[in-house]
């Protein structure tokens, strides 16, 4: 694995892998000192051209606990917004040396251009409406830490499909790990190619919450209101929110997850994102010790993660 | 290229038929036929096995002047266009300033007089500053010293019904014809490549068929209604030939144009995320190439027009997303051509003789282009070497940009000669 730029790219053995090292990893987060030499003289770049604090501070989290040195560089103030090309800020991180960069950005691709352009690692932090691994692979670790498993566990995505890189690579990695996928949108959310993806669809969530072990609500920007995708919030959240009466229709251990930021009242009700089967925190911290997984296998070469072999 | 002297090319096939001789004098075609005792005095031009086409005619090119002189010049668009085996190119209306006004029309046609590789037959804009919304002076445009007859928004759709009837009626009175870039642009708000499969997988913002076929057919029953004569841009989808092959079986008369591209590339080129392939109307799929193709060689599309557009490099050097739309094709039309109709046995070299220079030539009312290779007839000819294969290197090209889909790639024939009107602006593969 050179870059990770879709869950695509993963095969049953790399992406279990990546799982199991970040279990392994996970240890490292609750001990009094959160720190790990692996990645010591090794610079990592955090490139965000969109604002993202939650995603940003997950993966300078994980870099810092793997002892990487960690270069911030957000858009704003910086050269890009003097109108400098991402070529030429690819070839100022490459003269600069990164060992590996971490790249967030509103068009989709741009991971994969940025990869053509470096000679170190590119990560995809999520780019536009394309793809964001990272988080179908700590997704894909809490389900396994919750549920015990992911073969055939039945996996329900619900929201705006279209435009969300988390389904499009929760859908990819859930079906290379064997999980059953069902995307629940209005059809105006929903890709017109979905038919063609790995998983199954519907309109009707109050059908599929029953059979569901997971239920993965995403946000629904209002902005897709003004676009006609919908009439108005309160239909869409009468159809498709997950309210306490809906929530009453999963079995006992079925969880609820979202990637956040949560819209509360609009695709999920406050009691249900604060009820303990939902794993909403659960997945922040899952976040940081996934992003150490996989900047470990980038990034860290030969050496163990833990480093405490001698 | 002031004198004309005597040319005479020996053993070329003309329309890939037998070997003849070819006679050129005083710009005209004064000989063609068995070696004939030829005149002492003229050049000999050694074209045994070459093919001898018309000179091609583009209904479709975008040369940037003025505006965007970075990109391309109406000179070195001329010279693209030679060495591409064209005598003659429709510039499009889309520069800046627009080209809506009879001043700026001359001042384009004027650039390619002077330039003189190619005869450049300026496009008008249908509407002021292609704002969709008021009329230009077509009138003016069509009696200007560029007499205008083929007018478009290219770029944009004129997609105000109304709008589009009046149009169509008020150039009937110059027999001029609208030129229409068939895109319904509410269904193509921030559209990024075709609608389907690819896009939804790689997230890109979707342009759906029919929102091209929704404005061809609106159009074609338009014209149909008005009795006008309207001509479709860049065809790219098996809906819109459906269509097209209705419209005219019920007698309506358009024409229409289908892209060397459209006739190769698909939409899983953009998987690379690479915006040398992105354009305008976007690639496609399989099942839209083959129709496009098998309406070409039936009649359902009437020719192949480049949409040749260059950009800068920054401009393709970038996130898909930003990058501009429209790749280059002067110089590699005829081999993609080539390699698509005639080396799968749709088209023979008479065919693409038709499709590339008689049948836009009527289509533009270019009277002295797209003519038969025959005595009298004015000496615009192009000879091309069918059995070469070239590896495509844009850098070695003539056009100011780069931005060839085909960079790399092993594509079959080169041009070897183009007389424009008698003078040689290409001669063994080189510009003169």
């Amino acid at each position: 694995m050179r870059h990770l730029l879709s869950a695509g790219d993963l095969s049953r053995d790399e992406a279990t892998l990546v799982l199991d090292t970040a279990r392994e990893l996970a240890q490292v987060s609750s001990r009094s000192v959160k720190k790990l030499p692996t990645l010591r003289g090794r610079t990592v770049v955090n490139l965000f051209y969109e604002d993202s604090t939650r995603t940003r501070i997950s993966f300078e989290a994980a870099a810092k606990r793997m002892s990487a040195d960690v270069i911030n560089f957000s858009a704003k103030g910086s050269s890009v917004s003097k109108g400098e090309s991402l070529k030429d800020t690819a070839l100022t991180l490459q003269a600069m040396g990164a060992d590996g960069v971490v790249i967030r950005h509103s068009a989709s691709g741009a991971a994969r251009r940025l990869a053509g352009w470096v000679d170190g690692a590119v990560l995809n932090a999520g780019d536009g409406t394309h793809e964001h691994p990272t988080q179908a692979l700590l997704d894909a670790y809490t389900m396994r830490e919750r549920m015990g498993r992911l073969e055939g566990l039945r996996v329900a995505i619900v929201g705006d499909i279209r435009h969300s890189r988390v389904a499009r690579s929760n859908v990819l990695l859930l079906h290379t790990l064997g999980a059953e996928v069902t995307l629940v949108a209005p059809p105006t959310l929903l890709p017109v190619s979905v038919g063609t993806w790995p998983c199954a669809v519907s309109y009707d969530l109050d059908e599929v919450l029953p059979k569901s072990d997971v239920v993965m609500m995403l946000r629904v920007q209002a902005e897709r209101m003004r676009a006609a995708f919908f009439p108005t919030a309160r239909e869409y959240s009468r159809r498709y929110g997950l309210d306490r009466d809906r929530f009453a229709r999963l079995h006992d251990d079925a969880i609820v997850m979202h990637p956040g930021p949560m819209i509360r009242g609009m695709e999920i009700s406050a009691e249900v994102a604060d009820s303990p089967r939902s794993t909403i925190t659960e997945q922040v911290a899952n976040g940081v010790s996934v992003r150490m997984a996989v900047l470990y296998l980038l990034l860290g070469g030969s050496e163990s993660a833990i480093g405490n072999g001698n | 290229m002031t004198h004309n002297p005597t040319f005479l090319i020996r053993g070329a096939r003309p329309l890939g038929g037998d070997p003849a001789d070819i006679l050129i004098r005083d710009g005209r075609v004064a000989a063609v036929g068995a070696p004939a005792a030829g005149d002492p005095a003229a050049e000999v031009v050694e074209a045994h096995g070459l093919i001898a086409l018309p000179g091609l005619v583009d209904l479709h090119t975008h040369l940037r002047e003025p505006g965007r002189e970075d990109a391309e010049t109406v000179a070195s668009g001329a010279r693209a266009a030679a060495m591409g085996g064209y005598t003659a190119v429709h510039a499009m209306a889309n520069t800046d300033p627009v080209a809506d006004t009879a001043g700026v029309v001359e001042q384009v046609w004027r650039l390619g007089r002077d330039a003189g590789h190619c005869d450049v037959q300026p496009v008008g804009a249908v509407t002021q500053n292609l704002d969709g919304a008021h009329l230009a002076e077509l009138g003016a445009m069509a009696d200007s010293i560029a007499r205008v007859r083929v007018f478009s928004d290219d770029g944009m759709c004129v997609s105000d019904a109304l709008l589009m009837r009046r149009a169509l009626e008020y150039v009937k009175a110059f027999d001029g014809v609208v030129a229409q870039h068939a895109q319904e642009p509410r269904l193509t708000e921030g559209a990024q490549m075709n609608e389907g499969v690819v896009s939804d997988r790689l997230g890109l913002a979707g342009w759906p068929a029919v929102a091209e076929e929704a404005i061809i057919a609106r159009d074609c029953l338009l014209a149909e209604h008005v009795g006008s004569r309207l001509h479709i841009c860049h065809v790219s989808t098996k809906g819109s030939v459906q269509i097209l092959r209705w419209a005219k079986s019920r007698g309506c008369d358009v024409t229409a144009e289908v892209t060397p591209h459209h006739l190769l590339l698909t939409d899983d080129l953009a998987e690379s995320y690479d915006p040398i392939y992105k354009v305008n109307p976007p690639l496609r799929t399989a099942e839209d190439v083959a129709a496009l193709r098998e309406a070409l060689a039936d009649g359902t599309i009437d020719c192949v027009a480049t949409d040749h557009a260059p950009h800068p490099i920054e401009a393709k050097e970038t996130e898909w997303s930003n990058a501009a739309m429209g790749m280059i094709g002067l110089e590699t039309a005829l081999s993609v051509v080539q390699h698509t109709m005639v080396d799968t046995g749709l088209l023979d070299w008479a065919g693409v003789a038709e499709r590339m220079s008689a049948t836009p030539a009527r289509i533009g009312r270019l009277s002295g282009h797209g003519r038969p290779l025959e005595v009298g007839e004015p000496a615009n000819v192009t000879l091309y070497d069918a059995a070469a294969t070239r590896e495509i290197d844009p850098a070695a090209m003539a056009s100011k940009s780069g931005n060839s889909p085909y960079r790399g790639t092993t594509l079959p024939g080169r041009v070897v000669a183009t007389f424009l009107r008698g003078t040689p602006t290409v001669l063994d593969g080189k510009i003169q």
